[in-house]
């Protein structure tokens, strides 16, 4: 792929890149800080029935997990169609197209 | 009708329907075999990830070991549920770009090494006998209590089952039963939930209700009343933690990335069409699980009060049946200390190692013991894997709900079983074989070398179920430990940093994997004496030291890279190759058209 070298597959990759960082450091907040490290703070907080630290250990970080995901999903969607690497363009190639391209590539 | 009926009524059910599945979708070449012809709708995918994933011991086993530890139980609820945010930001969309067929494929492919592939393809095949073993063992337990069938009839139709479905169907059948597995198994597990939460705190939802006031008019909250009970018999307060903070860091930050390395869960992403299906089968996979996951601590909570509330300083004699029906299956024993035929359940253990019954009972009709009873005022043995089971009966529910409870564990243990077997099968006959030992062998060849490896390895795991090694609880950590130290490193760098090298890989794979096994070894088997945080590394248990193994592996593998040849052009253009989506739909019809 030759477009893969260009500076906008850089610019693509570097973005791709902030935003798994981004939410990476939610996911270590809510795992490691929030139900590790901080737990016997957050446990003299009630939150409902429970103690805080205790929620966020075995309920809190969970959700927090699922929506990481869901949000990562839609950003990188919208990465990819706003640098055009989306697969859109890859539905449904016909074999003849598929092996057009490949031959004009070797060429 | 009887529970047992009932057991044996929705057992044949659910096996019916999965070997209907297996042969409505039977595999016909490799691509179906190993990728499900990289066919899978997400959403399908989802779920088929999530009854892969939740084995037994998420099943049966979980709920009952919180029940039992409390607060600490969470290393395994963020553990085993934060690793899918590293796999679906880190692993998957970039594995399913790359459009091969395994894990070893991969290690093989980018760092130009068959000897990379090679370790590679041995630790898959050991990390997943080392779990498979438990999912025969669950099998085989399920139907012995339940179905009232010795424990090894019980896994060798486990063995049949599977052995049809898998060998049959490869990925194809594996993935569509697992989506009816996980239907029955997530089904299973909520009803009973949902009927104890509503019993005990008049709230249907069992991640509210163990937040919530009891139903006893008492105005407590139940999680107080648990605290309450548990100090008041000498137990630890359950809502607070008795691991040391470093150890339950470490152990949490091995089983994420153990699951986010673990090869079983990994292949599931080469199965969907596009690396956009990639990205959201793992976020669809994680709230399938997280259903599960959020709903076990509730369990366990629920289990715990009213384990307590029934036993404790309950006169044997007018103990519940389901009492006497574990303690004759040997998971239940009582040693009546003081003579008062009443059962004291406190802190610390009645007797040292596991029952071991005489033939006698004694007079209050209870199983005599051989073991030396121990100087606490406990008197009461439970094994903590009873906890999920029996909890309906303990809540008195009804007849059906038991036998629903039995189906689920079967699907679960089922599922797992399944999934690891393919993954060893096709280690042998693709990794090994095809890839390293045979390359002359065809797809027809292939696929048959693929069968007869299903088929080997189910037989091997059912000697496993059969005659269980003593350390199959022990081995566990293997499993996540050496998944963490070696594959994810060797992955996750080959994706993000495009400067690592083949010497690199080797070099940092094979650090992790010998230091982690070593210690494991070393305080699990020649020393378990010694196995306390007095002496663990940094207080870092045998159960967290893969995350250590992990961080040697990345430090190695850079420095060694550092100071070899870069990798040849054609390496970096595959990896800046897969860090775009484009092209995946025409990698994969590429596939379809050889």
């Amino acid at each position: 792929m030759s477009d893969s070298h260009s500076a906008q597959a850089k610019q693509y990759w570097k973005e791709n890149i902030r935003t798994v960082l981004l939410l990476l450091s939610v996911w270590f907040t809510a795992s490691f800080i929030l139900g590790i490290l901080l737990v016997d703070e957050l446990n003299t907080i009630r939150f409902f029935g429970f103690k805080l630290g205790f929620w966020v250990a075995q309920q809190g970080a969970i959700y927090v997990f699922v929506a990481l995901i869901f949000i990562y999903v839609s950003a990188m969607n919208k990465l990819d169609h706003k640098y055009q690497v989306d697969e859109d363009q890859d539905d449904y190639v016909p074999d003849e197209d598929y092996y057009h391209i490949e031959e004009s590539k070797a060429e | 009708m009887d529970a047992q009926l009932l057991t044996y009524i929705f057992v044949g059910v659910t096996f019916t329907l999965y070997i209907g599945i297996a042969i409505w979708s039977r595999a016909g070449s490799t691509d179906d075999f190993y990728v499900a012809g990289g066919g899978v709708p997400p959403l399908a995918n989802g779920m088929a990830t999530a009854a892969d994933w939740m084995s037994a011991a998420s099943y049966i086993s979980m709920a009952g070991i919180i029940s039992f530890v409390g607060q600490d139980g969470a290393v395994y609820l963020m553990g085993w549920t934060g690793g899918y945010v590293l796999l679906a930001l880190l692993l998957a969309p970039y594995l399913r770009k790359f459009g091969k067929y395994t894990v070893p494929d991969f290690v093989g492919d980018r760092y130009y090494s068959d000897l990379a592939r090679l370790v590679a393809a041995i630790c898959v095949i050991f990390i997943s006998f080392t779990y498979v073993a438990g999912q025969m063992r669950g099998v085989g337990i399920v139907f012995s209590r339940f179905l009232q069938v010795d424990i090894n009839t019980g896994v060798v139709i486990g063995m049949a089952v599977v052995f049809i479905y898998a060998v049959l169907g490869g990925m194809k059948g594996i993935t569509y039963t697992q989506v009816a597995q996980y239907c029955v198994l997530i089904f299973a597990f909520m009803v009973p939930a949902i009927f104890i939460s509503l019993l005990m705190t008049d709230n249907p939802i069992p991640q509210l209700g163990f937040g919530s006031t009891m139903s006893d008019g008492s105005g407590v909250y139940l999680l107080d009343k648990l605290d309450g009970l548990s100090e008041q018999l000498g137990f630890n307060t359950y809502t607070e933690g008795n691991k040391s903070t470093i150890d339950v860091f470490f152990i949490t930050a091995a089983l994420m990335v153990g699951t986010a390395g673990l090869p079983h869960v990994i292949v599931r992403f080469f199965t969907v069409p596009k690396v956009r299906d990639a990205r959201i089968s793992a976020g669809y996979a994680l709230c399938f699980i997280a259903i599960l996951y959020t709903t076990a601590p509730a369990v366990a909570a629920f289990a715990r009060v009213n384990l307590i509330n029934t036993v404790s300083n309950a006169s044997y004699a007018e103990t519940p049946e389901w009492f006497k029906n574990w303690e004759d299956s040997g998971l239940i024993a009582w040693n009546d200390k003081n003579g008062d035929g009443k059962i004291q359940y406190t802190a610390g253990k009645s007797f040292t190692g596991k029952p071991s019954f005489a033939e006698a009972r004694g007079s209050n009709g209870e199983r005599l013991l051989t073991n030396a009873p121990t100087d606490n005022t406990n008197e009461l043995y439970i094994d903590r894997d009873i906890m999920v089971l029996a909890n309906p009966e303990i809540a008195k529910l009804p007849n059906w709900v038991i036998a629903l409870v039995a189906a689920g564990g079967l699907a679960a243990a089922l599922s797992t079983a399944a999934g690891l077997l393919l993954v060893i099968s096709t280690s042998i006959s693709h990794d090994l074989l095809k890839k390293v030992f045979m390359p002359e062998i065809n797809d027809k060849q292939e696929l048959m070398f693929a069968r007869l490896a299903a088929a080997a390895a189910i037989g091997v795991a059912g000697w496993f179920g059969i005659n269980p090694p003593g350390f199959v609880a022990q081995v566990v950590a293997f499993a996540f430990g050496l998944a963490a130290a070696s594959f994810f490193p060797v992955i996750l760098m080959g994706i993000f940093y495009k400067r690592m090298n083949r010497e690199g890989a080797i070099a940092g794979m094979l650090t992790g994997l010998i230091f982690t096994f070593s210690y494991i070894v070393y305080f699990k088997f020649i020393s378990p004496e010694l196995n306390n945080a007095e002496h663990w590394w940094f207080g870092v248990s045998p159960e967290g030291i893969g995350t250590l193994g992990m961080i040697f592996n990345f430090i190695v593998s850079y420095v060694v890279s550092m100071v070899t040849a870069p990798p040849p052009q054609d390496v970096q253009d595959m990896v800046d190759d897969i860090r775009i989506p484009q092209g995946a739909g025409a990698s994969y019809h590429h596939h379809l058209s050889h």
